[in-house]
Parts: structure tokens; C-alpha cells; sequence
């Protein structure tokens, strides 16, 4: 690809200086994020991806390393530049951080009043975002009278009014029950698709990733562990934090110390196919299915399964080799992989 | 037959007491004016300088933390007098209501700060972030998010703060500084006549009663997180 990333992240470091010591929380970052693409940042609490996010507006000042957005560095900004960079980055929070006092439609105009528009053009503006949220209804509302989910739709208009580039969404839906956040993760999808705006979203929950996510990045206690298309990364995860995220949910990790298990991946084609019983009536196996679920990544649907094969090593050696081989079919051994 | 002879004195002195009762509330809430013009610069310079601030000073910050504890340790009838040339200065005399009212000001400043100080802190850190991401100035932060965001805290306070200077006015009686404080000063203090004193004494309660009330009565109505 020729082009430029809109987001350079490089070599980020990040410390935090306390009384009697250093805290390192990002060290060696280096990340391109594309126009238009929704890139997911997932890792568990505490792994630095909300100080990733911060050090991207700058709202935290990375301790080496810089950010470059289009074709600004960051780090050479004067205080009023960086200021004027932000009209074009917008941001929203796990806690929706409205102005409780004032209500839905001048929490709206509240970046255009930093921006320096007057309240004629504000309110129209605002009146268009709340139709594109869905909340015309409630434009004199104040926040306190408002669910988490509109809160949320209001601190998106508000984030989008001074038509950013780029849409930071740190924890943006963990606030919310599984239903809310699905029509908050639809709207940000609508809106990439109808604004082409990028969007970045900070998360410790796969379902969201997988949902909306074109691209993800794995931070892992400051590094970054990996990087890719959500597909490629789900398909092939290559280190351990990446296989953590992707198999938290199965709890059947624990159980799998000491024998001969895989991890299959289908896509569209080889979920068509009978794999599993093709598979037993050749080898006149016993294959064990401990896990299976189906995945909806970027429209398109994946099959996981994780299976215990025979003890016997020549057997499962052939079984792995017809998987990969002849149905061709993404097979990985967990065998080394004892989780946690 | 005591009830009677409180209500006579009570209409014997009836001019006396509506004069000095409008003295009371002069010398209250003009102090509470200038105070407040004083102090606010002051508690939004304690909230921002401190070192984790929106424009950390640390030395700046500990300066004007010594100042306040200092001003508010100070107990008022000592600083009443100490001050009386600086009175004499400003107004051209050091007794009276209108004299009462510089040390009054220069008691409450640092009492007020506080309070100020303590309403700004309590806005959510969360949003003052969100109006940083924005591109919001440390100035639009101060004027359009801090004060108006502790806005329901910063009425709480101000009633206090008043309810306060009230009873603070009333001490200045001992210098003479005019109101009903002086009244019963004078009266109970001076010629024992405990039916004047008594009679002050409730019409200071009522005052602050109504102070209160209606503060937080305009605090709460104002406020739009509990609608």
C-alpha cells in the first residue's frame, strides 16, 4: 500500500514518575493506523491501552517517541497547535464525561464554542448530529435524565461536531449492558461507513473487536504483542497474549495441559463441509470436540474448534497433516500452550 | 407577664432594631461581595497550581496554601483590632458598619478560598479530560467547565460562607462595629438588660435560618443532575 497511514505511532514510551520510582507503562509502540480503518486496541486492565490512547491527542505527553497524524508531528507542536489538532481527533469515554449542567444540545456545541462558532451555527450543527444519533427527540434533556446508552449517543455527536478525522472510543461501550453496547458499536459503524472517519477503540472485550473491528493491535504489560487484520489475527494468532484474548472465553484452557489438542479455523468455504466427520470415518479416530463456537468478523463468518486427538503420536501427526493439507483448514497446536 | 414586658421592649426599641438589622445584613452581604471577588481568583489559583493540577506552580501553590491557613488561623477579634489602621486607611474610620466590613473581607477571603477551593476539586476529573481532548484552553476550562460544573457546590458554600460572615459581623459589636451584634454588645453586655440581648440574640438565629433556606432552596432548584 502506497499510501501514508493517517496515524504513525512511533516508538512510543511512556512513564509515569512517582516519588521513589519509574513506572513504564508503554515501551517500544510502533504503529500504523490507515484512513477509515476501525482499529481495535485490546489487552487486559492494566496493559497501558487507555495510556495509548491518551499519548495519541497527546492528552498524554509520551516520554519517547512521538505520534504523527497526517503529516504533523505531534511532539514539535506548540501548546495552541496541539490544541488546534484535537478539533480534529475526537474522543469518548467509558464514563460519557457530559457536562451534567448543561443540557443534550449544548453539550453538543460545547467543542464548537472551543472551536470558535457562534450559537447559530452550533445549534444547527448539533441538530444534525442528534438526528444522526437518533435523539432529536431529546435535545433539551439534561444528561442525569438520560440511559448510559443515550449518554453514550450524545457524547458521540458531541465528540463528532467539529467534523474530526479520527474518533477515539476509549472503553466506550464497557459501561453498558451487551444490547446497548451493540447498537452503540452499529452507530460507530455507521458513522465510519457514512463519514469515512477513523476509528480507534480501546477495549479488554474481544466481542467487540470482532463485531466491528477491521484491524486489531495486542497490547501485553506495555509491548505491543501483535498486530494485523482482525481475520488474519483470529486465524493465526502468533503469541501467547493474542491466543489469551482470543480463548479467554473458553474457560476449557485449564483442562488442556498434557494432551494432543488443536485449534481448527474455518471461513466461508470449509465451514460447508463436513470437516469433522470426513476426518473420523478416514482415520478411524476418536476425536474429542472440547470447543466450538462461530465468529462474525467483518461480515464474514469463522468457525473455531478446539479438538483432542489421539495419544497416539503417528495418528495425530497425519490427522493434523490432513487438516492443514487436503482440507485445508488453519490448524494450530496448543499443546505447548498451557494456559493460565 | 415576662412575654409582655418582651414585646413592649421589643416596641419600644422597634426603630433601633429594623436599623441595625439592615446594618447587619449591609455589613454581611456587601463583605460577602468583595470577599468573594477576592477569593474566587484565589481558590481557582489553589485548584490549578497544585501539583496535580491543570498549570502545576508547586511553589506558587504552597505560598498561597501557607497565606490561607494563615488567614484562617488567625481568630477574628484579634485580627478585628490588628487591622483597625488599614480600616482607618480604607474607609476613614475604624468604627461603624461601613469600617467593620474591611476586616470582615479580609477574614473571609481565606475561608471562602476554601470552600471554593473544595467545590472546583469535586468536578469529575473525567470531564475536565474530555474538554481537554476537545482543544478546550486552560481559561475555557476554568469559565466553562470548573465553575459551572461545581456550580450547585459552589451556592452550598456561598450560603455557608454567609451564614458565617453573619455571625462574624455580630463580634465586631466589641469594637463597636455597628448591627445587632452591637446592640447586644451593648445592651446585654454592658447594662445587663438581658431582654435586648435575648431579642437580638433571635433575630440573628432567624437570619441565618433564612440565609440557609433560601440558599439551598436556589442551590438545589439550579441543579441539573437531579431533575
Amino acid at each position: 500500500m502506497g499510501t501514508t497511514p493517517l496515524i504513525q505511532i512511533k516508538d512510543l514510551q511512556k512513564e509515569f514518575k512517582s516519588q521513589n520510582d519509574t513506572v513504564t507503562a508503554l515501551t517500544g509502540i510502533n504503529l500504523n493506523i490507515n484512513k477509515g480503518d476501525i482499529f481495535g486496541i485490546i489487552g487486559m486492565s492494566g496493559a497501558g491501552k487507555s495510556t495509548l490512547v491518551r499519548c495519541i491527542n497527546f492528552l498524554e505527553r509520551p516520554t519517547k517517541g512521538t505520534i504523527i497524524i497526517g503529516d504533523k508531528d505531534l511532539s514539535l507542536l506548540n501548546d495552541r497547535e496541539l490544541r488546534q489538532v484535537r478539533h480534529n481527533i475526537g474522543m469518548i469515554f467509558q464514563q460519557f464525561n457530559l457536562l451534567m449542567q448543561r443540557n443534550v444540545e449544548d453539550n453538543i456545541c460545547f467543542p464548537l464554542e472551543i472551536a470558535g462558532l457562534s450559537k447559530k451555527e452550533g445549534r444547527k450543527k448539533a441538530a444534525e448530529l442528534l438526528d444522526l444519533v437518533g435523539l432529536s427527540d431529546k435535545k433539551k434533556a439534561y444528561p442525569s435524565q438520560l440511559s448510559g446508552g443515550q449518554k453514550q449517543r450524545v457524547a458521540i455527536a458531541r465528540a463528532l461536531a467539529t467534523n474530526p478525522q479520527i474518533l477515539l472510543c476509549d472503553e466506550a461501550t464497557s459501561a453498558l449492558d451487551p444490547t446497548t453496547t451493540r447498537s452503540i458499536l452499529a452507530l460507530l459503524k455507521d458513522i465510519n461507513k457514512k463519514l469515512g472517519i477513523t476509528i480507534i477503540i480501546i477495549t479488554h472485550e474481544m466481542s467487540v473487536v470482532e463485531e466491528i473491528c477491521s484491524n486489531v493491535a495486542i497490547i501485553d504489560n506495555g509491548v505491543l504483542a501483535e498486530a494485523g487484520k482482525v481475520e488474519d489475527v483470529f486465524r493465526n494468532p502468533k503469541t501467547e497474549a493474542a491466543k489469551k484474548m482470543f480463548y479467554n472465553n473458553s474457560n476449557i484452557v485449564r483442562k488442556m495441559k498434557g494432551k494432543r489438542i488443536i485449534r481448527i479455523v474455518f471461513d466461508g468455504k470449509s465451514s460447508n463441509e463436513p470437516v469433522i466427520a470426513n476426518l473420523v470415518l478416514e482415520f478411524k479416530a476418536h476425536v474429542n470436540i472440547l470447543f466450538a463456537d462461530l465468529k462474525e468478523i467483518n461480515e464474514n463468518s469463522f468457525g473455531q474448534m478446539v479438538l483432542q486427538l489421539p495419544e497416539d503420536k503417528d495418528l495425530s501427526d497425519k490427522i493434523i497433516y490432513y487438516l492443514r493439507n487436503i482440507i485445508k483448514v488453519n490448524v494450530e497446536e496448543l499443546i505447548d500452550y498451557v494456559g493460565s | 407577664m415576662w412575654a409582655a414586658d418582651l414585646i413592649n421592649i421589643m416596641q419600644a426599641n422597634m426603630a433601633m432594631l429594623i436599623k441595625e438589622t439592615g446594618n447587619t445584613l449591609y455589613m454581611t452581604f456587601v463583605s460577602s461581595l468583595f470577599a468573594y471577588i477576592l477569593a474566587l481568583p484565589l481558590g481557582i489559583a489553589l485548584v490549578i497550581t497544585r501539583e496535580d493540577g491543570l498549570y502545576p506552580m508547586g511553589a506558587l501553590y504552597r505560598f498561597l496554601d501557607i497565606l490561607v491557613n494563615i488567614g484562617r488561623s488567625v481568630p477574628f477579634l484579634i485580627l478585628l483590632v490588628a487591622i483597625q489602621p488599614l480600616t482607618t486607611l480604607i474607609v476613614g474610620k475604624s468604627y461603624g458598619s461601613t469600617a467593620t466590613i474591611v476586616p470582615l473581607v479580609v477574614a473571609a477571603t481565606p475561608f471562602i478560598a476554601r470552600l471554593i477551593e473544595s467545590s472546583l476539586q469535586e468536578v469529575d476529573q473525567g470531564v475536565i479530560e474530555a474538554a481537554q481532548s476537545m482543544g478546550a484552553s486552560l481559561s475555557t476550562i476554568i469559565f466553562k467547565v470548573l465553575i459551572p460544573e461545581a456550580k450547585t457546590s459552589l451556592m452550598v458554600g456561598g450560603t455557608i460562607a454567609i451564614g458565617t460572615i453573619l455571625s462574624y459581623s455580630a463580634m465586631a459589636g466589641f469594637v463597636a462595629g455597628g448591627g445587632l451584634g452591637d446592640v447586644a454588645v451593648r445592651y446585654g453586655f454592658y447594662r445587663y438588660e438581658g431582654e435586648i440581648m435575648l431579642i437580638t440574640v433571635v433575630l440573628m438565629v432567624i437570619l441565618v435560618q433564612l440565609i440557609q433556606f433560601i440558599g439551598m432552596k436556589i442551590a438545589r432548584k439550579t441543579d441539573k443532575r437531579a431533575i
